[in-house]
């Protein structure tokens, strides 16, 4: 549905999207995923026609975005970043405006009500927009997007800037998006695209640094082998103690953080547990273990992970 | 086409800029017109002479938001991602302006008419000068939406072109102060004031309705071009 070659956006000298190549079947939601400034609304703008790329193709249904942008833009509903809004115009207003544009087929008033009902603005269809608040903006966004049925949706980090309710419905909504449009979805929150997405593409600085389902990408990327501990004791027996753990790969000190107190960074082999034995090993030699926790994995630090381990190395094989 | 004029005619009148130029419009004409009638004329053409410098002064309020705020508000990411050409669009936003402009200008056949009835006037004349101030209106907005797709900012749009108007109105005046005959034939080819006036007396060149024509059509497509340049940077 959905086929990126080679996507390059070359600004002066920055390559803002650098030769990524992915694509989207039907019926797929896929995660767009990537801290900010990663190139993902740049990709965006570029499927959806708005800005050019400086190399590579993009087509949509079939048509290329830059040969036939007519057809291709046909078939896409675009959610940017910032919901392209009309503030001084009623909802109702501005849909109907945004209809007449794409020059959608549906009869008008039952294809708008039918969208309202959806994305549960129908309360506010005659309101002015500018006295809205973010979350009914974004769902107005959303809404223009709807209009006209397109096979495709892209979807610009649509829960940004709105309230754990808000976050919570909108993704709901996005679910069940999925089961009538192809969605791209971009986000920099690794459990949203969890929540969401069937396939998730990691991109970073330009850069895909990974592209695979949902399932494996969590698993290998999975955080229940991490660990950050305090421990009592001097630092260098411990060190010792530590690496002598069984399935045990990696050991890093902190440094003190309080007296005579020391934190550490454990890294088990993946799928190994440790806290057992690590538990009884500094109990026999009588240094009092003072917290364990997991280390939640940022996006950054998979970042690291994905770039460090060798390139690509999660890639699921679709290139 | 169509959807983008009707936003954007509504969009006049939800906003106060569509009746602020209808009413320093309808204020100054009123007032050319007045003196006409406190003269005891029936002589029309006067209004039209007098509406060439209130045209520069009000063209740019009429034009300054049209390119600029769509880019301020993102909504340019609505329209571009949309199916519809960009020279549609740009023609969609033209007329608009145009058509407000011709409502405007309506108020002067209300005003040959009223003078017909003391005393019947050289209807060709008066057609000639309505149809010299449409084609100095279409060329005027037409440059003004292209200033206004240069920038976000409404108010530089604004000043950038009311600078543009000045300087149409003063290339008269340029050209008499240069000495070189070459250049000030130039200046004075490109005079709008010099092609304007000649519809007032009566005149009707071929020449001047061509070169309004393609004044309008030219920064029409100029503003296409922004448009598609800026895709590409
Ligand atoms: N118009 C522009 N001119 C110059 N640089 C830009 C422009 N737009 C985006 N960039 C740069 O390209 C990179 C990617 O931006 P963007 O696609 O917005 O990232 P994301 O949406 O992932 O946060 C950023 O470093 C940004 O500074
Ligand atoms: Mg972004």
């Amino acid at each position: 549905m959905i086929e990126v070659k080679d996507l390059t956006k070359i600004y002066g000298t920055k390559h803002a999207v650098d030769g990524i190549s992915f694509t989207v079947n039907e019926g797929e939601i896929l995660g767009f995923l990537g801290p900010n400034g990663a190139g993902k609304s740049t990709t965006m703008n570029i499927l959806t026609g708005y800005i050019s790329s400086t190399s590579g193709t993009a087509k949509i249904a079939g048509f290329d975005i830059l040969d036939d942008p007519i057809e291709a833009k046909k078939h896409i509903g675009y959610l940017p970043e910032h919901p392209p809004l009309y503030l001084d115009m009623t909802v109702q207003a501005y849909l109907e405006f945004c209809y007449q544009l794409k020059k959608a087929k549906q009869p008008m008033k039952a294809h708008l009500e039918d969208i309202c009902q959806r994305v549960k603005i129908a309360d506010v269809k005659n309101r002015i927009i500018k006295n809205l608040s973010k979350g009914y903006r974004q769902r107005v966004g959303l809404a223009q997007a709807l209009i006209g049925n397109p096979e495709v949706l892209i979807l610009d980090e649509p829960t940004v800037g709105l309230d754990p309710k808000q976050i919570i419905e909108i993704r709901n909504l996005i679910k069940t998006l999925g089961k009538r449009h192809t969605v791209i979805l971009s986000s920099h929150i690794l459990p949203e695209v969890q929540a969401v997405c069937d396939r998730v593409v990691v991109i970073n600085k330009g850069k895909i640094v990974a592209d695979d389902t949902e399932e494996n990408l969590s698993h290998k990327l999975s955080d229940d082998f991490r660990y950050i501990a305090r421990i009592e004791g001097p630092e260098e027996e411990v060190t010792k103690i530590l690496h002598g753990i069984s399935n045990m790969k990696d050991v890093q000190s902190y440094g003190e953080k309080e007296n005579g107190v020391f934190e550490y960074a454990l890294e088990a082999e993946p799928g190994a547990d440790i806290r057992r034995e690590l538990f009884n090993r500094l109990a026999d030699r009588k240094y009092p273990l003072l917290g364990l926790r997991s280390t939640e994995l940022t996006l950054e630090d998979i970042f690291l992970q994905l770039t460090s381990d060798g390139s690509n190395k999660l890639d699921g094989g679709t290139n | 086409m169509l959807a983008v004029l009707r936003r954007e005619m509504s969009n006049y009148f939800t906003s106060p800029i569509g009746y602020i130029f209808l009413a320093v419009f309808y204020f100054f004409s009123g007032m050319f017109f007045t003196n006409v009638l406190a003269y005891n004329s029936t002589d029309i053409t006067n209004v039209f002479s007098g509406l060439f410098t209130v045209l520069m002064f009000i063209i740019p309020l009429l034009t300054m938001r049209s390119m600029s705020e769509e880019k301020k508000q993102k909504t340019d990411q609505l329209l571009l991602t949309s199916p519809i050409k960009l020279g549609n669009l740009v023609i969609g936003k033209f007329l608009a302006a145009f058509i407000i402009y011709c409502i405007a200008l309506a108020i002067t056949v209300v005003y040959s008419i009223i003078l017909a009835v003391y005393e019947t006037p050289e209807w060709s004349v008066v057609v000639g000068n309505i149809f010299g101030a449409l084609l100095l209106g279409a060329a005027l907005i037409a440059i003004g939406v292209f200033i206004s797709s240069l920038t976000e900012n409404q108010l530089i749009a604004a000043i950038g072109s009311f600078a543009v108007m000045m300087f149409i109105m003063m290339i008269d005046s340029f050209a008499s102060l240069i000495p070189v005959e070459f250049i000030s034939n130039i200046l004075l080819k490109i005079s709008f004031m010099t092609r304007y006036t000649d519809f007032v007396n009566g005149i009707l060149n071929f020449a001047n309705v061509l070169f309004f024509l393609s004044i309008a059509v030219i920064f029409n497509f100029f503003t296409v071009r922004i448009l598609e340049k800026k895709r590409w940077s």
